[in-house]
């Protein structure tokens, strides 16, 4: 048995080279694609936008209500003067619209554009191509949001003039890193969808569908749901409390009010529980109503929240990468 | 005896019920052309993709310079160019930005791929248009930038599938010349179409698929030998004894068949152009001829023969 046949012998139950040969350079070429497209541009003056109004509002009624706080800079992030929503509010709608926007044609449109057979062809494999892809978007979402979330804390120390203490800038950057993750949901999700359709059209209507129905939708049903589950039929506080926690378990399967419980609990230090705090109306023993919590009783709060985000996304990633896998490259 | 490059063993592949390719056996020797022929949907384009590895077949082996495609597909694909139906580029990329990304695919260092791409794009006649946006290109610059495309690998062999397909005359010429020049260079190509005079004029080989299978192969006259029973057909109108004249006809060196077709006319089959010699005979049987006529054997004679004859078969086998 000569070497070659050995190694043939050898090669059999075994891929040669590694998956991700190829994968930077697929990485490189489509965050240059990404970020000179039209849609990013048109993203950008949208955010630039939301940024200044969110900011400003929050500015003005800041200076009018509150003289002196510790946390002030996260005001910033959450205040609101009506009619102009707060800036994370803004962003719960905005991130998962960049996101989808970033990935809805990613896998299809290298069919489309009949490129895909080409690239697949060179010496790469396709986990390379479908995780480059991948990256390139999460770089690119990651550089964006960190884009604004600089904006808006520039625009904070020149408005209120107050430089922002080291457990607030913890906090921050900690909202940065949920907000990144809770915009990888939707990325993810957008390139499966990007692969089980062949039309982009079809893969982003599918996209904002999903994300519209956990938006709106999905609260009211869950509390449909838990009343069909766990009733309230005399009216004892077991059976209220049981069907409240129903309801959220059942809302939290929702990313949008997983990210919702996230930013609650590090953008206002005064939340002492997620979930069951924010539906009944009594606090912890003990606890002393409007004091702050230190950041990592915060962070413990929303811990499940905040790795529950991340397995989201490697799941979706995971689904989209069985999908692609199984899929015939002719058209 | 020149060296295999791409051998197949019962090759199969089935989608659910559907048998694109069947128990398929062929083999392509290096520095040859080689013509798939056939239809749509007869499996050409399934058997590129299990070479390349692209998709993983049902039964059988496929050896691709020796190497197994489902095994090794980086070293296969590093070595192999290919260039699908209908190939597209990035449109809004220029032509050396479309390259360098294959290049970077390739793990080609920089230096060395801006050099292979000014090279390759200057051979294929683009050197003026490298830094426009593809978008601009016509269908025959396309086609000669995917030829660029996969020289930037510096491959062994390149597989083309309907490389001429919806280019005008004079650019399909000029891509068939270009296939003539990779051939002198010692580049093995393998193409698949279903144009063929094409096929005719560049292959050294050709294959005909039906239904997933490889029902003749190769080169053009030992087809015509084989398969047409003596390809070339003499058509001669000639008055005179019918009996008599097809007997002198028959006894002629190298007939294999001759017809009458009414009207005075004789159809004649034979294993080369026997003109003078079926005209000789034709008037020692004293006849008096009016006219004389050759068909050499072509592609596509023996593409609708084998064709209707496979097609009476399975007629045949449903009835």
């Amino acid at each position: 048995m000569t070497v070659a046949s050995k190694q043939l012998e050898s090669g059999r139950h075994t891929r040669e080279g590694s998956p991700w040969t190829g994968l930077w350079a697929v990485v490189f070429k489509e965050m240059a694609d990404l970020l000179t497209s039209t849609r990013m541009r048109i993203l950008e003056v949208l955010i630039l936008l939301t940024a200044i109004g969110a900011s400003y509002a929050a500015m003005t009624q800041i200076r009018q209500t509150i003289g002196r706080d510790v946390f002030l800079f996260l005001k910033l992030f959450t205040v609101s003067q009506a009619p102009i929503p707060s800036f994370v509010e803004f962003l719960s709608i905005l991130v998962p619209l960049i996101a989808i926007s970033l990935t809805f044609d990613a896998i299809n449109g290298e069919f489309n554009r009949r490129t895909m057979s080409r690239i697949l062809s060179q010496p790469i494999y396709r986990d390379a191509l479908l995780f480059g892809k991948f990256l390139a978007a999460f770089f690119t979402l990651a550089l964006v949001l960190t884009v604004i979330w600089l904006l808006i804390i520039g625009l904070g120390l020149i408005g209120l003039g107050v430089a922002p203490g080291g457990e607030t800038v913890a906090r921050l950057l900690l909202f940065l890193v949920a907000t990144i993750f809770y915009g990888g949901v939707w990325l993810a999700l957008a390139m499966v969808f990007s692969i089980t359709f062949r039309q982009p059209a079809t893969a982003a209507m599918a996209s904002l569908a999903t994300w519209l129905f956990f938006l709106i939708f999905w609260n009211i049903l869950a509390g449909l749901l838990a009343a069909i589950i766990s009733p309230v039929r005399l009216g004892l506080p077991q059976e209220v409390l049981h069907n409240a926690q129903t309801q959220i378990t059942l809302a939290r399967i929702s990313p949008t009010f997983l990210y919702g419980e996230i930013l609650s609990a590090l953008l206002n230090p005064a939340v002492r529980s997620v979930g069951l705090g924010l539906l009944l109306p009594f606090l912890p023993q003990g606890a002393i109503p409007g004091s702050a919590l230190p950041l990592d009783q915060s962070l413990l709060l929303i811990w499940p929240q905040f790795t529950g985000l991340i397995a989201a996304t490697i799941l979706l990633f995971a689904l989209g990468y069985v999908l692609f896998q199984r899929q015939e490259i002719r058209a | 005896m020149s060296n295999v490059v791409i051998e197949t063993h019962g090759l199969t592949k089935r989608y659910d019920e559907v048998i694109a390719v069947d128990n398929l056996d062929m083999t392509i020797r290096e520095g040859e052309v080689f013509g798939m022929l056939g239809p749509n949907g007869s499996g050409k384009t399934t058997t590129i993709l299990m070479m390349l590895g692209l998709t993983e077949p049902t039964a059988g082996q496929v050896r691709v310079l020796g190497l197994d495609p489902a095994r090794q597909p980086l070293s296969v694909k590093a070595r192999v160019g290919y260039i699908p139906d209908q190939v597209g580029f990035y449109d809004d990329l220029t032509a050396v930005e479309n390259l360098m990304y294959t290049a970077r695919l390739n793990g080609i260092p920089r230096k060395e791929a801006l050099s292979r791409i000014e090279i390759a794009l200057q051979r294929m006649g683009l050197g003026e248009v490298m830094s426009r946006p593809v978008k601009t290109y016509s269908r025959g610059m396309r086609q000669r930038l995917a030829v660029a495309d996969v020289l930037i690998k510096q491959p062994q062999m390149i597989i083309m599938d309907e490389p001429t397909q919806g280019l005008d005359p004079e650019g399909a010429h000029e891509f068939l010349n270009i296939i003539r020049h990779l051939k002198e260079e010692g580049i093995t190509v393998m193409l698949a179409s279903h144009l063929l005079h094409q096929v005719q004029a560049v292959c050294d080989r050709v294959g005909l698929f039906y239904q997933g299978k490889m029902g003749l192969s190769g080169t053009v006259d030992e087809l015509a030998r084989q398969y047409m029973k003596g390809g070339y057909r003499i058509e001669l109108e000639v008055l005179g004894d019918r009996q008599a004249l097809e007997k002198a006809l028959r006894q002629v060196h190298g007939v294999t068949d001759v017809a009458y077709l009414g009207k005075h006319r004789y159809e004649v089959r034979a294993q080369g152009d026997l003109r003078a010699e079926a005209a000789r005979a034709a008037v020692l049987a004293d006849g008096r001829l009016l006219s004389l006529n050759v068909e050499a054997p072509s592609l596509d004679d023996i593409y609708v023969r084998y064709f209707q004859e496979v097609e009476h078969d399975s007629s045949k086998q449903a009835a």
